[in-house]
């Protein structure tokens, strides 16, 4: 369900948004970030292929997204490893209400830059333009952790 | 082989990583190598249907802009015919007979359902495909100049790659002096593109008008694409390099014609020809 809600948000609105061809936002990918912590490590892969090649299918990019939700879902285990210092920090279903504010920020910030970083640079495909990308990306990595936050307030309150 | 299952069971989240990185990236060279991937599919059914109840809605709020496209569109097309606007006139059959009997080039009004401009390969989705008469190859332009080329059709919905994709140009001329080269997009910002082949003996100036030059199968001659904005040598180049300013707003595309070139085959026929005489040589 959620699954078809934020792609049909990505494709039709933010798709559409793009600050001088320059800054664009992908949200879709919180709903790998919000995926329970439980559920075995394959699944969450197979997840996060079907949801790239879902968005890839809306926009004429094959493999491109697929390839860099499909690395997102791989680290996502790592990253919860590695900022959980007490197990008392882990919910099972991350989120700003329920994992606290700090621990969600820095692990919806990692995942989302590893995400576009690796998505702006396959877009581009060669490291002409080098810091031209790496701006995108960390700019548009912002804006993305921006409206994710946003939506922890807005939309998943329960 | 039990220690091979084994490896396989301990390792199955790496393994399983590896192998959905590698059908992606099947994927994207596949694409790359050849545009006319089957998975181009914005032309498919129901993302086609999805874009397009989502664009009318969007479309609502674009009607004021969208009428006053198309009220400074008859105007243009008014004075060229140099009629007024009250008296209807009967078609100068001079005018048809000097073209054969019938126009080289027809046009189908066509709405565009979904574009992108952020992208390197950006592209345009129409409403009209197939049955509307839509084929591969047709070019795709609007009232501002040229805005793109079809590449897929379905039965009603059809894709193309938009002017600003770095895998496509256009062959483009000086309007003034008629020295042409290709107009490329480096994917950078989608305002402005690149002429190149233009070469240092070539006068040119800052505003000159750069339009298509016919010797493609795919636009008629004369079209607008866009100004110099600036123009620089560069050292050990015999190549100007010119900044363009292109006269599309591709964020603000609605409403395209798609250009069908009737003598298109026998054109293609006959360059076949030319190009099939070299290899005998």
């Amino acid at each position: 369900m959620m699954f078809v809600v934020l792609v049909l948000i990505q494709v039709l609105i933010f798709n559409q948004v793009h600050f001088g061809g320059f800054l664009n936002p992908f949200i879709y990918v919180l709903f790998i970030l919000l995926l329970p912590l439980s559920l075995p490590r394959y699944a969450v892969l197979l997840l996060s292929f079907l949801l790239g090649i879902t968005i890839d299918w809306f926009s004429n990019s094959p493999g491109l997204h697929a390839s860099a939700t499909v690395l997102m879902g791989f680290f996502r285990s790592p990253v919860v490893n590695l900022i959980s210092l007490k197990e008392s920090d882990q919910s099972d279903f991350p989120g700003l209400q329920q994992t606290g504010w700090r621990w969600f920020l820095t692990y919806a910030a990692i995942l989302v830059i590893i995400h576009h970083f690796f998505l702006f640079y396959i877009e581009v495909f060669s490291f002409e333009n080098f810091f031209r990308t790496l701006l995108r990306s960390i700019a548009s990595s912002m804006f993305t952790v921006g409206i994710i936050v946003l939506s922890q307030f807005i939309i998943f309150r329960e | 082989m039990r220690n091979l299952f084994r490896f396989i069971l301990q390792n199955h989240v790496f393994l399983l990583f590896l192998l959905l990185e590698i059908v992606s990236f099947i994927f994207i060279f596949n694409f790359n190598r050849y545009q006319k991937s089957s998975f181009l599919n914005t032309s498919g059914r129901i993302t086609g249907m999805i874009y397009e109840s989502y664009s009318k809605v969007e479309d609502f709020f674009r009607l004021p802009a969208a009428n006053r496209q198309l009220a400074e569109e008859n105007a243009r097309l008014r004075m060229l015919l140099g009629v007024s606007s009250t008296t209807p006139t009967l078609p100068d059959s001079l005018l048809l007979r000097r073209t054969g009997g019938e126009n080289q080039y027809r046009y189908i009004a066509a709405h565009v359902i979904s574009t992108t401009v952020s992208r390197q390969q950006n592209f345009i989705t129409l409403d009209k495909g197939l049955n509307d008469g839509i084929r591969p190859d047709m070019g795709i332009v609007t009232v501002g100049g040229v805005a793109g080329i079809i590449t897929h059709v379905s039965p009603s919905f059809s894709t193309g790659l938009s002017l600003l994709n770095t895998r496509w140009n256009v062959s483009a001329k000086l309007a003034r002096n008629n020295y042409f080269g290709s107009l490329v997009w480096d994917g950078t910002d989608y305002r402005r593109a690149l002429l190149n082949e233009i070469p240092f003996h070539v006068e040119l100036a800052v505003g000159d008008t750069i339009v298509t030059s016919g010797y493609s199968t795919f636009f008629p001659e004369g079209i607008l694409l866009g100004t110099v904005e600036s123009f620089e040598k560069e050292g050990g180049d015999n190549f100007y390099n010119i900044r363009v300013r292109l006269s599309v707003d591709f964020k603000s595309l609605s409403w395209v014609e798609v250009i069908e070139n009737t003598r298109k085959s026998e054109i293609d026929n006959i360059t076949q020809l030319n190009s099939g005489n070299d290899k005998l040589d």
